[in-house]
């Protein structure tokens, strides 16, 4: 699962220098202009049809996912009138089991995500507010959970987990969730670092006001932009690990999910013999599921620091304005290069 | 230095504490794990050796404490001593890792590397010549920092190998071939390693695209690099003045990021057969070989701390407002 | 003044951003900065200034773009370069070489992770190719020791060195290659006091040694005292008033440069009634109409609120000072100006 996403360096560099999401800088709350680019429209869009999926998909499936079909056919079959895309090697539909495949995948991930946000925001905030011994402990606790590789440790938890326990998804989730806390914890500290320096969280500690109330009104609203992207990245870091251990058969293989039907698609061979059906469609639901997190992710950051929007005057832009000399402009804006683009000004001034 | 050594001295806790994790999970498992390895040995002959050797492994053999079993494991392994391996013929853990592990430093090393490099490069020119056409390869990039790498190994094996043929589809080498430093080997063992070394880099590198490209972008803002600008020095020295600060970031994301690549990477092995760690350790969890998956697990994280710390010694290195003396 | 014009900037317009949303941040502005000179550009924040002085050297980031008038650099007299119309090959080759730029914040204009030395060196070696390594650190360390700091500071990094040093160190690199003209953005707006007061003294040693003309942009028309031949009034985007330096801070023409003036106390003296100005600066997207200072202007006419006045060159004149203006329906000869705004300027008198 490739993790690098934007919200790793990007926020990291926001936290460390403390630009505040617009509007928190009038202190107290801000107001949340929700991002609108395509990317983010077609990330929400894709979004809201894959938890769709995961609701409604077991009744729309064409048939029961674990039913076998014909005994005589012993490799998947491909993909024909009847079956859309095709049969497994136990004879069963594909498509079915795609539909329905999406529940435990999707619960799972927003199980982690919610559990590792929740737990983030305790630790990170509750670090970064206090200070002192409470945060070099909490801190060094996120230090070591981001350290230590994640995968291989839940490789090693499920490997000694007995396989009945696999196939609760809320508990899957839940061990998920405990690798996957650290980041926003860190995040969340190193923001909330930078917003108690700050001179309404002081007059709010002055007046009186008591922490836990300062933390709910003044500091949390601010970080919420934070908490989203922070949420996101763990729905999506969910859907990967989740997915990966089911491929490793080390989920109950009864329970049905993507990562199962890939790891079917391992032991039938899939690669080897060209059974595209089997590992495409579950493969591509999850990047889809993921690329649809990602992007959501993508607009926040961009929210978060909106110098990351699409660079100020292009040609293409100053067209769009109607700007008259549009066509002198150069076509993107080159550090150091100040444009010069005549007859704009409106001003009354001397003849040119 | 006093950072350095701090950061020497969290590595070693974590490590203290990777080793008490490995040792506490078999027994902190519910259900027995003894007889688990028992039923999955079904048919293999049990010996009363194996089983004392089981008991001990596990901590069934109760004549010492927890305590005592602790300090126990704790001096094994510091004897490279990590256990005997049940499902490669009773041979200890340290072989068979010892066998995987250069097939893994060196596709799983060199890919991360390259990724990282190739990463950092392209976010840099992304963010130097924004507005421009390659401003709309990054959505493209979200769709491989979400897809599953050994989704895109399925993928590189179908395109490449299987319908074009153009690489082999698994393993590390032919199996005729004999270990030797020959060309005819080596070139094997490339041809074998492109595929795989492939799907690692184009999974990763997104990520590195997009980081780098955002620190970029806001450190492109700074006055120091207007004044290079003012200053007219060229183009390459104004990129190296915003560049050389935007990587900092770019590498203490790496060190956190280092267990994902990682655990990506063992992904792609397993898929394409490759027998590093990532295939031994699959293995290990469906011959229920719990000694060598607990000694896999920690050698991974050993070499992830080791890589973190290697990370955290060039962050100083570049970094000259971290040399001040606290 | 004393040497020819440097620097002509003539109808000059600055707008941040475009179409209809558009900020117009300098309107119409007209200077010359002469040979030798130092030209003190004076105003509040928010009034152009600094958005003047970068977009004549073409170094304004986005989305600032310059949306009409000329700027002409006399590199030699009769040798003119067009600064709006050249590429960014020329500008790489005038910049620095003929204009640098001091800024406000050393801090933020230093390089945090390359040295100090490798920040003076590498001018030189873009803009002199025929230095050696050696030649080229020895010319560093000459700098340095020029504005008061040891050579062997050379390895140092920004955050070693305290805020005035590195405020030398920046003077220092913008001297690096001789230039004619140094813009300086509030040099010393960061420091105390004293430190500004021993930036000023260096700065002032090191004009008679290189004999360079200065841009000093500030908000502190008390510094301008100090150092200024003449002085440009700025506010809103545009000049509103421009005087040899002397000539204007004893008697001030424009309304707003009477309110600076009356804003700052004198050390010596006797006590007066500090007044200041009423209001508050204008918010550039909604300016008012007329003469954009008339909602604060004690002496604001019925013509005033409808008719925006132009920088009209005034009758008088000092022999030997620099030509006056000011923007004001005041001076243009159908009113009379009250006395305070017409006071007896001595011709070509310093302080």
């Amino acid at each position: 699962m490739a993790i690098g996403s934007s919200t790793h360096l990007g926020a990291a560099q926001a936290a460390d220098d403390g630009p505040i999401p617009a509007g928190a800088a009038r202190g107290g709350r801000s107001r949340l202009r929700l991002p609108s680019s395509p990317k983010v429209l077609i990330g929400l869009g894709l979004l809201i049809v894959f938890l769709i999926l995961a609701v409604i998909g077991q009744w729309i499936a064409p048939y029961n996912p674990a039913r076998t079909f014909s005994t005589t056919a012993s490799f998947p079959l491909p993909p024909s009138a009847a079956h859309l895309l095709g049969t497994t090697q136990q004879q069963q539909d594909v498509l079915s089991q795609l539909l329905a495949g999406g529940r435990s995948t999707v619960l799972v991930a927003f199980v982690a995500g919610l559990v590792a946000t929740a737990l983030s925001i305790v630790v990170g905030v509750t670090a970064g507010y206090v200070g002192g011994l409470a945060d070099d402990l909490l801190s060094m606790l996120a230090n070591f959970f981001l350290v230590m590789p994640a995968l291989p440790l839940l490789i090693v938890i499920f490997g000694f987990l007995p396989q009945s326990q696999g196939g609760d998804d809320l508990l899957i989730g839940l061990i998920i969730a405990i690798t996957g806390w650290a980041w926003g914890a860190r995040v969340l500290r190193a923001q909330t670092l930078s917003l108690r320096r700050r001179d309404y969280v002081d007059s709010a500690r002055i007046v009186g006001e008591r922490g836990w109330r300062i933390i709910g009104f003044e500091i949390l609203p601010n970080l919420i932009p934070i908490v989203a992207s922070s949420f996101l990245f763990t729905v999506l870091y969910g859907v990967g690990t989740y997915t990966a251990l089911a491929f490793l058969g080390l989920v109950n293989p009864n329970h049905l999910s993507w990562g199962g039907m890939l790891f079917y698609a391992q032991v039938a061979g899939a690669e080897q013999s060209g059974y595209w059906w089997l590992f495409i469609p579950p493969g591509l639901a999850v990047a889809l599921l993921g690329t649809s997190l990602a992007l959501l992710n993508f607009g926040i950051d961009e929210f978060i620091n909106p110098r990351l929007r699409a660079a100020g005057l292009t040609r293409r832009r100053a067209r769009r304005a109607g700007m008259a000399g549009a066509a002198r402009l150069p076509r993107r804006f080159v550090l150091g290069v100040t444009p010069v683009v005549s007859g704009q000004s409106t001003q009354t001034g001397r003849a040119r | 230095m006093y950072v350095i050594s701090r950061r020497i001295g969290f590595y070693i806790l974590t490590a203290i504490a990777a080793v008490t994790v490995d040792f506490f999970i078999p027994r902190v498992m519910p259900g027995n794990p003894v007889s688990a390895v028992l039923a999955k040995m079904q048919g293999a002959v049990i010996t009363k050796q194996t089983m004392a050797a089981l008991r001990v492994e596990f901590g069934s053999n109760t004549r010492e404490g927890l305590w005592g079993q602790y300090v126990h494991y704790w001096g094994d392994i510091l004897h490279g001593n990590l256990g005997i391996s049940t499902s490669n013929g009773m041979v200890p853990v340290t072989t068979v890792i010892r066998g995987a592990l250069p097939w893994t430093l060196g596709l799983v090393g060199t890919a991360t590397v390259l990724s990282f490099i190739l990463g950092t490069l392209l976010g840099v020119l992304v963010a130097w010549k924004r507005g421009s056409w390659l401003d709309t390869l990054l959505p493209a990039t979200t769709f491989f920092q979400a897809a599953p790498y050994f989704f895109l190994a399925f993928l590189a094996i179908d395109l490449f190998a299987i319908k074009l043929g153009w690489f082999p589809a698994g393993s590390a080498r032919s199996t005729l071939d004999f270990p030797a430093l020959d060309w005819t080997y080596v070139s094997d063992v490339l041809d074998h390693a492109i595929l795989p070394a492939l799907t690692i880099v184009v999974a990763s590198a997104a990520g590195w695209i997009v980081g780098m490209r955002n620190v970029m972008i806001t450190t492109m803002d700074e006055d120091y690099v207007l004044i290079a600008q003012a200053k007219g020095l060229p183009k390459s020295r104004v990129i190296w003045y915003a560049a050389r600060n935007a990587i900092l970031p770019s590498i203490s994301g790496f060190s956190l990021a280092i267990g994902f690549v990682v655990s990506g990477a063992l992904l792609t092995e397993i898929v394409f057969s490759y027998p590093g760690l990532g295939f031994i350790l699959l293995n290990a969890v469906q011959e229920a070989d719990y000694a060598l998956l607990q000694g896999i697990f920690l050698v991974i994280t050993m070499a992830v701390l080791v890589a973190n710390l290697a990370a955290d010694f060039v962050y100083v290195f570049l970094d000259p407002r971290t040399r001040q003396e606290a | 003044m004393n040497g020819g014009p440097l620097l002509e900037v003539s109808g000059l317009c600055v707008d941040y951003g475009a179409g209809p949303g558009a900020v117009h941040a300098v309107v119409d502005a007209d200077l010359v900065l002469h040979r030798g000179e130092v030209l003190g550009l004076a105003g509040e924040s928010g009034s152009g200034k600094s958005t003047l002085a970068y977009a004549v050297t073409r170094l304004l980031r986005a989305p600032g773009m310059i949306t009409g008038g000329a700027v002409s650099y006399h590199r030699e007299p009769g040798q003119v370069v067009d600064l709006l119309a050249a590429g960014e090959a020329e500008l790489r080759v005038l910049r620095w070489s003929q204009i640098s730029v001091v800024m406000q914040s050393a801090m933020n204009a230093l390089n945090p992770v390359l040295s100090i030395g490798s920040q003076l060196t590498d001018v030189l070696r873009a803009h002199r190719p025929d230095m050696g390594k050696a030649e080229r650190r020895a010319r560093a360390a000459q700098l340095l020791t020029m504005v008061g700091i040891s050579a062997d500071r050379l390895g140092s990094y920004q955050h070693e060195l305290s805020g005035g040093m590195r405020q030398r160190v920046m003077i220092a690199m913008a001297l690096a290659l001789e230039p004619q003209i140094v813009i300086m953005d509030e040099p010393t707006t960061a420091l105390d006091v004293v430190t500004q007061r021993e930036i000023l003294e260096e700065l002032t040693a090191l004009r008679e040694r290189l004999d360079f003309a200065v841009l000093f942009i500030t908000h502190d028309l008390s510094l301008l005292v100090e150092i200024a031949d003449s002085i440009a009034v700025m506010y809103a985007g545009r000049l509103v008033e421009r005087a040899g330096a002397g000539a204007l801070l004893r008697a001030p023409r424009h309304p707003y440069s009477l309110g600076l003036l009356s804003s700052f106390p004198a050390l010596h003296g006797p006590r007066q009634h500090l007044t200041g100005i009423a209001g508050s600066p204008p918010d550039l997207r909604q300016l008012p109409s007329g003469c954009v200072f008339h909602p604060r202007c004690s002496y604001a006419m019925d013509r005033c609120l409808t008719q925006a006045p132009q920088l009209l060159p005034l009758a008088e004149s000092d022999a030997a000072g620099p030509q006056r203006a000011a923007a004001c329906w005041l001076h243009d000869g159908s009113a009379t100006a009250p006395p305070e705004l017409s006071a007896p300027s001595l011709a070509g008198s310093q302080p």
